[in-house]
């Protein structure tokens, strides 16, 4: 990698986690559900786009073994955005499937993300209710699978 | 020698007519949805999307749909619309110990940290067709999940030295890759396995099969198969560090087999591995079965079963490869069967000539 984590500074690890975080939870929703909480978000400021919208395939790897050396497992499909803020925030939308309405919105929401003006807003009307949710689902899946959990018992035979 | 040969045309496009009205069946049933097959044929979409080698439901539904549920047909669809995208890259490796499990059982330990989890199985189901059943809308049981986390066998086996450790990244060696240089034997493990991963299920199944009845045998336990959802992770050159992509559903399955020790190293069980897209046990059995039984050489087993044989395996496991070399037969070879109809008319004759020319001598005499 270009960076590594030793020549860059405390503060741009912590945007860079926020970003990252951001997006595991964006990739996991739907364009539909991105846009419904896109909309709550004040004064979003002009923006062009660097890359137009594009879908493409990406490499999966995985690893032999499942921990061991890297092999090419199969190919997925992905999109891909990058905007700017007027402002001077770029952000990307990398995000598997075909949807690059997706992917615009969510590197949208990534420059939004390292705007000082804007973080807090994103965070609080667009990640934490779509975290919510989607930790509610994972709760109830969760629970399903904990209830096909075997649970063992010894049948004690003969006199003893 | 080819000759150029007109016509057709007109039978050509009433026959795809044909199709697409046949594909549609009985107007007064209703059209199946893209999400239909999905939600529905969700192992199909599975099989299609492992050997389309390609992670897309949506595109692999509609390939099945297309194909009227030819599988064969829709991996082919899904490979050649594929070739028509960009590659923008290429992940880090997927972690599976990081997964969300929502099915992990081993036959090898009964009580493992984590526990087994059977998750939504055909096992133990009684294989009774059941009718009345499709119709009812059943709501799963629910149970406190507690928040043990699930280690995978190996590392618990290999915590005591008791398993061999997974082969480490060799420095800056290229990982192969079947989709952009051709085939070369003697093969890696790690292109023996992308092959493998995209291989016919069957095929596989049945090599699989073989060595557990004699071909190879390699004495395995299934220590552990586990499904559930991972999060893929890709680092864009121009931003310089790891992004999520998403989350896909995979299959691994952590064979064991039997154990193997030299001068230097003490006695250890051996491994073979199997990974596939959405829920394919079936698959990720047969595939680490087969993996396994192409290590032999790595192993210092004597090769002289099918399953070992790398490159018979690894040749004859694309089923699009396989099903275009088989199909092409179907297609006209009137040029070639007139020359071999000379060749045997001309044979007959010679054969003909001989026994006339023989009755002739025997008359003589």
């Amino acid at each position: 990698m270009a960076n590594s984590a030793t020549d860059i500074s405390a503060n741009e690890m912590q945007t860079r986690e926020r970003r990252r975080e951001a997006m595991a939870v964006l990739t996991r929703s739907t364009a539909c559900e991105i846009a419904h909480y896109f909309a709550r978000i004040e004064a979003v400021p002009e923006h062009t786009e660097l890359r137009p919208p594009q879908s493409g395939i990406v490499m999966v790897r995985g690893r032999i073994g499942g921990d061991g050396a890297p092999f090419n497992f199969g190919e997925a499909t992905v999109s891909r955005a990058a905007v700017r803020l007027a402002s001077g925030e770029t952000g990307f939308g990398y995000v598997l499937g075909r949807d690059q309405e997706k992917a615009r919105l969510v590197a949208l929401c990534d420059a939004l993300l390292q705007s000082d003006i804007h973080r807090d807003s994103v965070d609080r009307e667009m990640l934490t209710p779509i975290r919510a949710a989607q930790n509610a689902a994972d709760e109830l899946t969760a629970r399903k699978t904990a209830a096909t959990k075997v649970e063992f018992f010894t049948l004690v035979r003969g006199e003893g | 020698m080819y000759v150029a040969a007109k016509g057709g045309e007109r039978a050509i496009e009433n026959a795809h007519r044909l199709l697409a009205h046949e594909r549609r069946g009985d107007t007064s049933v209703p059209e199946l949805s893209l999400a239909q097959i999905e939600g529905q044929m969700a192992f199909a979409v599975d099989r299609v999307m492992n050997e389309g080698s390609l992670y897309d439901r949506e595109l692999a539904a509609l390939a099945i749909k297309q194909a009227r549920g030819d599988l064969i047909e829709a991996i082919f669809l899904l490979r050649a619309f594929r070739a028509t995208l960009p590659r923008i890259g290429v992940s880090e490796p997927i972690e599976s110990s990081a997964m969300t499990v929502r099915r992990r059982i081993s036959a090898a330990f009964k009580d493992l940290p984590g526990g087994q989890v059977l998750g939504p199985t055909f096992d133990y189901t009684h294989r009774l067709l059941e009718p009345q059943s499709l119709d009812v809308v059943v709501e799963p049981a629910l149970a406190d999940a507690d928040v043990a986390s699930s280690p995978r066998v190996t590392d618990l086996l290999a915590a005591d030295d008791l398993v061999e450790p997974s082969p480490r990244p060799e420095g800056n060696v290229p990982v192969g890759d079947l989709t952009q240089d051709p085939l070369e034997f003697p093969a890696g493990r790690d292109l023996r396995l992308q092959n493998l991963a995209r291989g016919d299920e069957g095929f596989l199944l049945a090599l699989g099969y073989s060595t557990q009845r004699g071909y190879g045998r390699n004495h395995p336990f299934a220590g552990e198969i586990r499904l559930g959802e991972v999060e893929v992770e890709f680092s864009p050159p121009e931003l310089g560090f790891a992004v999520p992509l998403g989350r896909i559903t995979v299959t691994e399955c952590q064979m064991i087999n039997q154990f193997r020790g030299t001068a230097t190293e003490p006695p250890r069980f051996t491994r073979g591995y199997g990974l596939g897209f959405g829920h394919c046990e079936r698959k990720v059995m047969a595939m680490a079965l087969v993996d396994r039984a192409l290590r032999a050489r790595e192993l210092e087993e004597e090769v002289k079963a099918p399953a070992q044989d790398e490159e018979f395996v690894l040749s004859h496991s694309d089923n699009v490869q396989a099903t275009g070399f088989v199909e092409h037969l179907k297609l006209p070879h009137y040029v070639d069967f007139q020359a071999e109809l000379g060749l045997v008319r001309s044979l007959r004759k010679r054969f003909q000539d001989a026994a006339t020319g023989e009755s002739v001598r025997e008359a003589a005499e």
